[in-house]
């Protein structure tokens, strides 16, 4: 157990040293988002209570577009000059590297969202009319969700020919009732017409299944050729 | 056949290999002695190095077994120092820092086993540059410091000399011979096997997936230096 967390730490300490260096997944992200911002404020041009009722969809579709571009990345550099391989002959536990990569893309996508939001906000005057705390477990619950099952599947697209194109088409799919708890919870609080408590849990119970899912299987999914 | 780990450190019972419809091990069956230098030698596509990363444990037989020490490969990998063709290395960070991480994988703890197997491949621990800049040779040896790095039983390198400078080469061979001399067991895969005239302990000669000879010298019978 010591060992997993010692791995899980040091993978992880090294991919945000990697990405601090060269930034190549958060500029990514980052340009991208701001590209599907600007593109939505010139396609929509709504009033405040139809922001309300349409920026739960489209901020998150601006989030999971751009958590592919990073996900993508995660795994292309442990590919460059194979240092996956130097990982697979070693004695370290596979759940510990997937735990780690998927916590390092956790926190690139968290930072992706804090700078982001307060575009949405001014670009679509939003005023929350539930309870806006809410947001906070919608957020994090729903970003894991992503990025749990992104982190996966990337790993699985890796050995394949076109894997930048066989991510979304793996992820996208797993991640619809995630994507409904999301949209869906983030619209109640911003209307302030339901509670979001039910999202909550979906995303919660969504978490705890893919995660666990996940862990199990990665062991496999590293030493397939 | 008798399993005497103690004698034959690696039995590889009738391997092979098969890639779709190409077979790169066609039936490999051999006995390799623990303590001794083995240099695995033939042409390009001969199946040497799909052989080095079957007893790596990196691609899985179609058919047949390999022991490693009375195991099986990926039951082995603390005992396996493993050298690739390409560098197994993070390119945007230093070699104390690559060094650092691996330690981790192993639980080796401090830096000084680290400093030390850089200053045994003639690298200075102090460098701060990127592995991306460092000369292909530099790269070389700290790839061997890697593979050494956990003290291994079994070290199975994968063309070493290959774009090192002859005194380097040489220096390589120093080590290596140093390091048989402790009692490890050694694979080299080389295309140059005159430098390892007098190290090593047996040539073995690999032609279209199969080994077709052992020899005590660079030479095969009826063929001169």
């Amino acid at each position: 157990m010591n060992s997993f967390w010692a791995v899980t730490t040091a993978t992880l300490v090294k991919d945000i040293r990697l990405e601090w260096r060269s930034k190549d997944a958060l500029n990514s992200m980052l340009f991208f988002s701001l590209l599907v911002v600007v593109i939505f404020v010139f396609s929509f041009d709504p009033l405040a209570e139809e922001s309300r009722h349409i920026v739960g969809g489209l901020v998150w579709i601006a989030f999971l577009f751009a958590a592919v571009v990073a996900l993508n990345q995660t795994w292309a550099r442990e590919l460059r000059n194979q240092v996956l391989d130097a990982y697979r002959v070693s004695p370290a536990p596979a759940n510990g590297l997937f735990l780690a990569k998927t916590l390092g893309n956790f926190i690139f996508v968290c930072v992706l969202e804090a700078l982001m939001a307060p575009l949405f906000v001014i670009f679509y005057n939003l005023h929350v009319l539930g309870p806006a705390w809410q947001l906070v477990p919608i957020a994090l619950l729903g970003t894991w969700a992503l990025v749990v099952n992104g982190t996966f599947f990337a790993a699985m697209s890796l050995r394949t020919r076109n894997r930048e194109i066989m991510l979304p088409l793996l992820l996208f799919p797993v991640s619809i009732p995630a994507v409904i708890g999301m949209v869906a919870g983030t619209t109640a609080i911003l209307t302030g017409e339901n509670s979001a408590h039910f999202y909550i849990v979906l995303l919660l119970t969504y978490d705890v299944v893919f995660t666990t899912a996940s862990l199990a299987l990665f062991k496999t999914i590293l030493h397939a050729e | 056949m008798t399993e005497n780990p103690a004698q034959s450190a690696i039995i590889v019972s009738g391997v092979v290999k098969q890639f779709g419809r190409f077979a790169a091990l066609r039936g490999v069956s051999a006995e390799f002695d623990a303590g001794k230098f083995h240099a695995i030698l033939g042409d390009n596509g001969a199946g040497k190095t799909t052989l080095l990363r079957a007893l790596a444990g990196l691609a899985h037989p179609t058919q047949g077994t390999i022991r490693m020490f009375g195991q099986d490969p990926q039951d082995s990998s603390r005992e396996i120092g493993y050298m690739a063709h390409p560098s197994l290395l993070y390119d945007e960070m230093s070699g104390m820092e690559n060094l650092r991480y691996f330690a981790r994988l192993y639980e080796i703890g401090g830096d000084e086993r680290c400093a030390e197997v850089i200053r045994a491949v003639g690298l200075d621990p102090e460098l701060t540059r990127p592995v991306g800049q460092y000369s292909q040779g530099m790269r070389q040896r700290l790839s061997l410091a890697r593979a050494i790095l956990h003290d291994p039983k079994l070290l199975l390198l994968d063309e070493p000399f290959s774009n090192v400078d002859v005194h380097s080469a040489r220096e390589m061979v120093i080590l290596l011979k140093n390091m048989r001399g402790s009692g490890k067991t050694i694979f080299v895969v080389t295309h140059q096997a005159l430098l390892l005239d007098g190290v090593a302990d047996e040539f073995v000669w690999m032609q279209e997936g199969r080994i077709v000879d052992r020899t005590a010298a660079p030479v095969r019978a009826g063929e001169t230096l």
